[in-house]
């Protein structure tokens, strides 16, 4: 990147909120419906129906909002933002303008072990859209089929401040505001099903410059990755414009993720005139105390205050903690680990969190997998461990058995026990083995009482060898020293 | 001439409860007696007979089997043709609309329908209730039954009209800016609006949000009276009703009104005033005298930008409530191979001029860098119109004013200029931007033996003091009992 401009980037996020009916009729939400099948007069925009606001849906928007530091509305308002598209039935969406239900909030962000805050500038409740079908898989239809399950599904529109000034920092604010979101189940921030998008704002200014450049506005960017590479490429577009003499001019371009380049959609004199106004079909909102209260009481630990925890609690190190909390199904899938082995055992959680973030992630990687996929429950994950510290098994046996965990979803007891993989403590037992290594290798022994004590390791390989793996090692290693010393 | 078709509907009811008359009687009387004048004045956009019959006999059933009857048991009642009955055609009177069935019941004709009533027919109105003649319904002009050369008034002209001729004993309107009570006055019978809330808008067609209201009309006060408690009520459905409980409006109608202050605002006795209309509002007023009701000259200062603000407000609503009409769900739509076409196309050729006079209007008024001076502005003058009524209503119980201007004028004489069409409405359109209820009755005839209507207005909700003002009248004059020669 270019070190002569400062790069401005401001996100909007476009989530859909958890609600089980729409904002403003009782339709289902559920996004596996035939389609239109979640529709009624009210969201089709038939003639004389009227939205009546779904409060649910305005609960877990502030909840959100109070998560990110927000401050509430006491009176918020509707209004209509106006144009004419075939997915929007009324050709005016139910939105906010002046007096959304949140503003003025923050999000603590980290990129390379730093530590930043971006401002949220608002948080507002608007209706979705439905969804057009140009193509059904190859083949472009002659028509397009308008799908209207999605219009009226509630979102949650958050804006941030233009406090970020780089790609990787616009993607690190949007993980870590869809990690919030999934901690406080307000949404399911499901990308690929189009219930968390973002479109951004990006505009350059030579450094030092206070004034903002011209923005252009990205669109059509469906994943995070996505939208760290449409935002690369347009840094490096609005670069060579300028150095090139030319001039940003203020735009909409959308993200071609095939061709990995940003188009122009439409310009400043072609945007839109929403035309809002008051929505005079819904009255203001207003919220007591009592209401925004209940929500602040029961807001669940957030990300850095469980990350806090995990440190004092488990002494896990602040890199293991840091990728624990980034997602919640991991770490509740590390505290489940961490509880069921802590019944058996102690001192668990460290090599827990070793095997989840090592072994564990690695393999689901691979796999292509999420950890709420993962073949290996949680409690089973914690027992391995537990048996690996009760000395049950050896740390190479674990290793064994847990690949057939992942390749069977069995738990470890029936693995080990169904391979007879139990690791043999018992000294009677070992001694034998021992004896019969030693006397199978008459050239080690004479080479280690010769004075070459590393010759020892090779008998060691042999007891293992004649165990299958089996003996405690660390008895082992004793054993044989003794019985060699005699 | 049948007898029961000048049958008060409260009369109708009685007599139908008390098995004196079947409702299949009555109803097919108000059928035969429609297929017999409305050729001649066009009130009925549809008569729903087969519809209607079946209703009836569902009544009698009822009543034979002693069964729990509603309040308007077998009482036929005509519909204004921009509320929703399912399964029956609803056009608005627009071309845009011509072939659409409703699919759902407007919340007044689920009241309606539990009450007993019979769905006669649905009546003309100016397309999407922008007018005060019905000469903008895309299908035809109703005529005045008092002399078919004249309006009817509008837009609830043929609601006005039907029950004027005796098509019907009872009809529902709408009133946005005077649309039952002038079309009341022109046809000579008594029509209410509601307190803004005070009736569900849950399926009537909107075209201004904020203004809207459902109403009777019908020969009598009674009547009016009697069809307002089964309509009126807060709706979960419509969130701007409002929850306040509903009286019996007929327990308080005949106490006398002697003491009752009634307020005449100098600002609607203007100049302009025609001379019939203001003889026999002059007359009315020496009737309340009689009755011992106390005048007071009172000011409503902000009259004079009503007309103003009112066309801003309304067409601002309209435009964003009419967008949805575009071809592309239901109604009318112009095939064409591109979007923008299909849209320009199916509105151009789907809307009447006046329609898309108001859309226009109102598009530019909310448009961005207007908004302020328009919409905005328009909101702080209805605030002062508001206040001038609340300041009045602290000395007066009611206000006294004439209906319209002039008694109902001749089809086609103002249809060419939009802005004295505009003027009917001067008298009744600060009602509705106030919020308050107010209601037309007949109080006498112009010297061609056109009719002429005075309106009452109270407060918020209290639609009582209003009712029992108006019985006291028609309790001491006859012009209710005079029926047009059709």
């Amino acid at each position: 990147m270019n070190n002569k401009y400062e790069v401005v980037i401001g996100l909007e996020v476009h989530s859909q909120i958890k609600t089980e009916t729409k904002v403003f009729c009782n339709c289902s939400t559920d996004f596996h419906s035939q389609p239109n099948t979640n529709i009624c007069p009210v969201c089709t925009g038939q003639p004389g129906v009227l939205p009546v606001l779904n409060k649910k849906a305005v609960e877990l928007l502030v909840k959100t909002a109070i998560a990110l530091d927000c401050n509430i509305n006491k009176k918020s308002v509707f209004a209509r933002k106006q144009y004419f598209y075939p997915d929007l039935p009324k050709n005016y969406q139910i939105s906010q303008y002046e007096l959304p239900f949140a503003e003025h909030g923050n999000l603590n962000i980290s990129v390379d072990d730093q530590i930043k805050n971006i401002g949220i500038t608002r948080i507002h409740l608007e209706e979705d859209a439905g969804k057009l079908l140009h193509d059904i898989g190859a083949r472009q239809l002659d028509c397009s089929l308008a799908d209207y399950n999605r219009t009226g599904i509630p979102l949650m529109e958050i804006v941030s401040e233009p406090d970020m000034r780089s790609p990787q920092e616009a993607a690190a604010y949007l993980t870590a505001l869809k990690n919030l979101i999934e901690y406080i189940e307000t949404s399911d921030c499901n990308m690929e099903e189009g219930k968390f998008r973002c479109d951004a704002n990006i505009s350059i200014r030579p450094v030092g410059q206070k004034e903002f450049g011209t923005k252009a506005e990205l669109k059509n960017m469906n994943t995070i990755s996505g939208v760290e590479e449409a935002l690369t490429y347009e840094v490096q577009r609005q670069i060579e414009v300028v150095e090139n003499g030319g001039k940003i001019i203020q735009e909409t371009r959308t993200w071609d993720p095939d061709e990995k380049i940003t188009k122009s959609m439409r310009s400043k004199e072609n945007a839109h005139d929403y035309r809002y106004f008051p929505d005079p079909d819904l009255v203001p909102v207003n919220l007591d105390d009592n209401f925004i209260n209940d929500i602040k009481a029961n807001i669940p630990e957030l990300p850095e205050k469980r990350k806090q925890r995990l440190i004092q609690e488990y002494g896990l190190t602040e890199y293991d903690a840091n990728v624990i909390i980034s997602d919640k199904a991991l770490v509740n899938y590390y505290e489940t680990a961490v509880n069921s082995a802590s019944k058996e055992t102690e001192n668990t959680a460290k090599p827990i969190a070793n095997w989840l973030t090592t072994e564990l992630l690695g393999k689901l990687n691979n796999a292509k997998l999420t950890i709420k996929e993962s073949p290996v429950k949680a409690e089973y994950l914690g027992q391995l461990v537990a048996l690996i510290s009760k000395d049950t098994i050896s740390g190479k046996i674990a290793k064994i058995v847990f690949e057939e965990m992942f390749n069977t979803n069995k738990d470890p007891q029936t693995i080990i026990k169904e391979k007879g993989l139990v690791q043999i403590s018992d000294e009677n037992e070992i001694i034998k083995i021992c004896q019969e290594a030693i006397d199978e290798s008459p050239k080690i022994v004479a080479e280690y009482k010769g004075g070459k004590e590393r010759a020892v390791v090779a008998i060691v390989g042999l007891v293992m060898k004649k165990s299958r793996g089996k003996a405690n090692p660390q008895m082992v290693n004793k054993i044989l020293i003794d019985l060699l010393k005699k | 001439m049948n007898e029961i078709i000048k049958m008060s509907a409260t009369t109708l009811a009685e007599k139908i409860k008390n098995k004196d008359l079947t409702s299949v009687e009555v109803t097919q009387a108000f059928i035969n007696r429609a297929k017999e004048v409305d050729p001649k004045i066009k009130a009925y956009i549809s008569i729903t007979e087969e519809y209607a019959l079946k209703q009836a006999k569902e009544s009698d059933k009822k009543i034979a089997s002693g069964k729990e009857i509603g309040q308007l048991e077998g009482v036929p009642i005509a519909i204004k043709d921009n509320i929703l009955i399912e399964n029956i055609k609803m056009t608005a009177s627009s071309k845009i609309l011509e072939n659409y069935v409703a699919p759902y019941d407007a919340t007044v004709i689920e009241k309606l329908k539990s009450s007993g009533a019979v769905f006669i027919g649905k009546t003309n109105l100016d397309e999407f209730a922008m007018g005060s003649s019905t000469e903008n319904s895309a299908f035809f002009t109703t005529r005045n039954p008092w002399n078919t050369e004249h309006i009817p008034g509008g837009s609830s002209g043929g609601s006005a009209s039907a029950v004027s001729a005796m098509t019907a004993p009872l009809a529902l309107g709408t009133d946005t800016g005077g649309s039952i009570r002038q079309p009341a006055s022109c046809c000579g019978i008594v029509g209410v609006k509601p307190t803004y809330g005070r009736v569900s808008r849950f399926g009537a067609v909107a075209f201004a949000s904020s203004l809207d209201q459902i109403g009777p009309m019908s020969k009598t006060v009674e009547d009016s009276a009697l069809l307002l408690n089964v309509i009126a009520g807060y709706d979960k459905k419509d969130s701007t009703s409002i929850d306040v409980a509903v009286p019996n409006y007929l327990d308080t109608i005949k106490q006398d009104i002697k003491g009752l202050k009634i307020g005449l605002p100098k600002e609607y006795f203007i100049d302009g005033l025609d001379s019939d209309v203001k003889k026999s509002i002059n007359e009315a007023i020496e009737i309340y005298k009689k009755l011992g009701a106390e005048i007071i000259e009172i000011s409503l200062p902000h009259t004079d930008y009503a007309v103003a603000i009112y066309y801003i407000i309304c067409c601002s609503e309209a435009s964003a409530n009419l967008a949805r009409y575009d071809g592309v769900r239901y109604g009318f739509r112009a095939e064409c191979d591109n979007l923008l076409d299909e849209y320009q196309k199916s509105r151009g050729q789907g809307f009447g001029p006046e329609v898309k006079r108001r859309i226009m209007l109102g598009t530019y008024a909310l448009s961005a860098g207007y908004y302020d001076a328009y919409y905005g502005k328009a909101q702080k003058v209805r605030t002062l119109i508001k206040q001038d009524f609340e300041n009045a209503f602290k000395t007066v119980d009611l206000i006294l004013t004439p209906s319209s201007p002039t008694p109902a004028f001749k089809i086609g004489e103002k249809s060419s200029d939009p802005l004295q069409m505009y003027l009917s409405d001067i008298f009744t359109i600060s009602c509705n931007l106030a919020a308050i209820p107010g209601m037309s009755i007949p109080c006498g005839f112009s010297q061609k033996g056109i009719p002429i209507g005075m309106q009452l207005l109270a407060k918020n909700f209290d639609e009582q003091t209003m009712f029992k003002s108006a019985y006291s009248y028609q309790q001491s004059t006859n012009w209710h009992k005079q029926f047009p020669n059709i």
